[in-house]
């Protein structure tokens, strides 16, 4: 699974990134990288943008440039 | 360096000052505390200027110490060196000394934030590699042990070396002695180790440039080898062989590009690093925390966002309204005065009329723009701002730009002269070009007083249900500011500009609470442009229209009023009759007759048309200009002004404000382009004369079109 299918509330640990986007590469450059855990703060109404936070920050990105992380969710899905 | 004697300084430390001798680099990343901790150091000792050839600001101050004085220059805000953004790039030749007319630095002093150390540490580790003297400023303390965390500055120190720590508070200046005791020693430090983050690329770099000689410094090879500076990689390739390089790089980076695998290994290390310095203590959610993430999820941050729009559009007319007063009052107590002193002569009507009635209409305004920007100050301050672009993200994607742009347009409202200099976080050039161009239709603060003039005059004062009909009105016209903004940019993202579509990664600050120093430095300055503006263009203009309207002077034999007039008791009505004829005949009254054919079909009459011309410079003349042709004198007495216009006829008797053509007028004024600061402002950031040149004509010509339109259709309703 990747980024984009966390909701709200779960924490996850970046697994393998495609680095091939520039975006994604940005993002890397913020401390985004493989073997951090990561938590999906927010998401933008429609959808898009998602509030990722990681080691006290939050970074703001698009849904297109979540699906090039791959992830492991730690916690489950709130039922609510 | 100029030889010194030796001082000796009382005891009492009364500061005397010292020749600045060199520069330390203020260098970190954005929203660390950085612009107020250069405030600290250098209090009011600052200027500010543009680094040559590029559209970044260059902040440079004196630093003063007890045994001697630094310069230090304050560089913008960046997360990495090898970065392409115009700032990163300046961040970096400032260091390496590249920039012509700034010193190369001979220290660095690198601000990290300490409830961000992740990043900060990233940075700090690449500007580890430039060897250059380094001191570390570890601020926002007081936040970090708000959230629980504290950091072992001790274990922090070690792990990185042995670079000084300095924690410190910028907002109760713990710490800053003890900063700027070790300041005094910076350039004795020795350069410090080779960062441990990613020793097979340090050691790599160190061997070539060792191999390589004299021409190269270590940090030509850094670049060659991440290919951020295409002319040493080039060189490098030239140098050592094409197949070498490829090779080298190979080895190091694999088939990705550098900057993940840097990312990857450095970060991999600052991870361990802060398990062993930082302590995080389990937070027990309070419950102004918890109220504050329920404000940040989507529907509650969206309805807040509108709640604070109103808040602001509130204030800015109720708490400016008595300041207003007050200064109006004083310059019409002025003018009056120097007229009772000199009579009635060109010299006192030129002070009066011209420059007191001319610029004291402008600086009237300085009360509502200054609560604008205190409001939008404030807001960038708590980072409430950067958190609007998040939730707004989708609606600027309808019209093809990003979340991004939401800032520089919410700037407009205030000012589009600092809002399209706001427009340089905006990386893509054709969002940037397409938001600069919708900047200038927000209904900025200059247009009020034409709106509030006519509202007034024409709009009545009635309730629509429990909302006041000329609120309304106003609210309508700034939603016409808006939709005409957002529809340019759509049209040009979707023609002209059309471009991939954008990126958008914000890091998005945490919520802080103001820091009330730099906030009035900030007030302060937007106050100071805005009155240089008032001094300059706008009282030349004043001037200039002035002359125009004063003279010829109209000689009596030339006079021939209507017997209304002469059999009137009333001597404000003869008064003003004489005036309005001196007018009509004045210079400015046949310039105006001249071109009353082009706005005849919009309603106007010439004087309409030549208040307007005059106020294309800048659109708040245009009161004290209407003011001058309708002869009230120099009071410019709204309410006086406004039965005039409301009274206002035609030769032949009908009258000339009727509601069409104010409707007209007034979306002339929401969408014409009216502002020489603005055109100077684009053509600057845009750096070429022919986005200035569009947006005139673009937007005057649907203003225009807009006012014909409505004034016709109206006209036969």
């Amino acid at each position: 699974m990747t980024l984009a299918d966390l909701a709200p509330g779960d924490t996850a640990k970046l697994e393998k990134i495609d680095t091939r986007d520039p975006g994604v590469i940005k993002l890397m450059i913020l401390g985004m990288v493989e073997d951090i855990t990561v938590r999906m703060e927010n998401i933008a109404i429609g959808g898009d943008p998602l509030e990722v936070g990681f080691f006290g920050s939050s970074v703001s990105l698009r849904k297109e440039q979540a699906r090039h992380f791959k992830v492991t969710r730690i916690t489950p899905t709130p039922s609510t | 360096m100029t030889e010194k004697t030796e001082v000796k300084i009382p005891l009492s430390g009364i500061g005397i000052r010292h020749k600045a001798r060199a520069s330390i680099a203020l260098i970190g990343n954005p929203n660390a505390g950085k612009s107020t901790l250069f405030n600290r150091l250098t209090g009011l000792r600052q200027t500010t200027g543009n680094f040559p050839g590029v559209t970044v600001e260059k902040h440079q101050g004196t630093v003063e110490l007890t045994r001697s004085a630094f310069n230090l220059i304050d560089l913008p805000g960046i997360y990495s060196l090898d970065g392409t953004s115009t700032d990163e790039r300046i961040a970096v030749d400032v260091t390496l000394g590249r920039v012509p007319g700034t010193e190369r630095p001979s220290g660095l002093l690198v601000v990290i934030d300490a409830t961000h150390i992740y990043q900060g540490l990233y940075l700090l580790e690449q500007l580890l590699e430039l060897q250059l003297p380094t001191m570390i400023a570890l601020t926002m303390i007081d936040a970090a042990k708000a959230n629980g965390i504290s950091i072992d500055t001790d274990a922090l120190q070690t792990a990185l070396g042995g670079i000084p720590v300095y924690p410190v508070s910028s907002i109760s200046g713990h710490g800053l002695d003890e900063l700027k005791e070790g300041l005094e020693h910076i350039t004795a430090i020795n350069s410090p180790a080779i960062p441990a983050s990613w020793p097979e690329f340090s050691e790599t770099a160190q061997q070539l440039t060792q191999q390589l000689g004299e021409a190269w410094q270590r940090i030509d090879v850094i670049q060659a080898l991440l290919q951020t500076h295409p002319d040493y990689a080039g060189k490098l390739s030239r140098q050592l062989g094409t197949d070498t390089v490829a090779n080298l790089r190979k080895n190091l980076f694999g088939d990705e590009p550098p900057a993940a695998v840097e990312a990857r290994h450095r970060y991999q290390w600052v991870k361990g690093v802060i398990a062993d310095v930082q302590v995080q203590a389990p937070l027990y959610s309070k419950i102004s925390a918890r109220l504050i993430r329920w404000t940040n999820r989507p529907w509650p941050a969206t309805l807040l966002f509108f709640a604070v729009l109103l808040l602001v559009f509130q204030a800015v007319f109720t708490w400016a309204t008595p300041m207003m007063d007050v200064i109006d009052g004083a310059s019409s107590a002025l003018g009056r005065m120097i007229i009772a002193q000199l009579g009635e002569n060109a010299v006192s009507s030129f002070l009066a009329d011209g420059v007191i009635a001319g610029v004291g209409s402008v600086i009237i305004f300085l009360p509502q723009i200054l609560i604008l920007f205190l409001f939008i100050i404030i807001l960038e301050d708590t980072g409430y701002l950067a958190r609007t672009s998040f939730l707004m993200d989708r609606v600027m994607r309808t019209v093809g730009l990003s979340g991004q742009s939401v800032i520089p347009m919410l700037s407009s409202f205030a000012c589009a002269v600092p809002s399209i200099m706001a427009t340089r976080v905006i990386p893509d050039r054709r969002d940037r070009i397409a938001t600069i161009l919708a900047a200038p239709f927000m209904t900025c603060s200059a247009r009020l007083p034409i709106y509030a003039l006519l509202i007034a005059a024409f709009v009545p004062n009635q309730s629509v249900g429990w909302l006041n009909l000329q609120g309304l009105v106003l609210f309508g016209l700034y939603l016409l500011g808006i939709l005409g903004g957002l529809g340019t940019a759509m049209l040009l993202k979707s023609s002209a500009l059309k471009g991939p579509k954008p990126h958008f990664m914000v890091a998005l600050p945490e919520f802080r609470t103001p820091n009330l120093q730099t906030v009035a430095i900030k007030l302060f300055d937007r106050g100071r442009i805005f009155l240089k503006r008032a001094g300059t263009v706008i009282f030349f203009v004043a001037i200039l229209v002035w002359t125009l309207a004063y003279f010829p002077r109209m000689d009596s034999a030339d006079y021939h009023p209507d017997p209304v007039v002469t059999e009137s008791v009333d001597q404000t009505i003869t008064d003003n009759a004489r005036a309005a004829a001196q007018m009509e005949q004045s210079w400015l009254g046949r310039i105006g007759r001249t071109i009353e054919p082009v706005f005849k079909p919009l309603g106007w009459d010439w004087r309409v048309s030549s208040a307007v011309v005059a106020g294309f410079p800048a659109r708040e003349v245009v009161v004290a200009v209407m003011g001058t042709i309708y002869a009230v004198g120099s009071d410019a007495d709204d309410q006086k002004l406004s039965e005039k216009l409301r009274s206002a006829k035609w030769p032949d008797g009908r009258l000339i404000f009727t509601l069409p053509m104010v409707l007209g007028l007034l979306v002339f004024y929401a969408w014409c382009l009216q502002c020489a600061a603005t055109l100077a402002t684009i053509r600057r950031e845009t750096n070429s004369w022919r986005w200035p040149i569009f947006a005139w004509f673009y937007m005057t010509g649907i203003g225009y079109t807009g006012a014909l339109v409505i004034y016709q259709l109206g006209s036969l309703l």
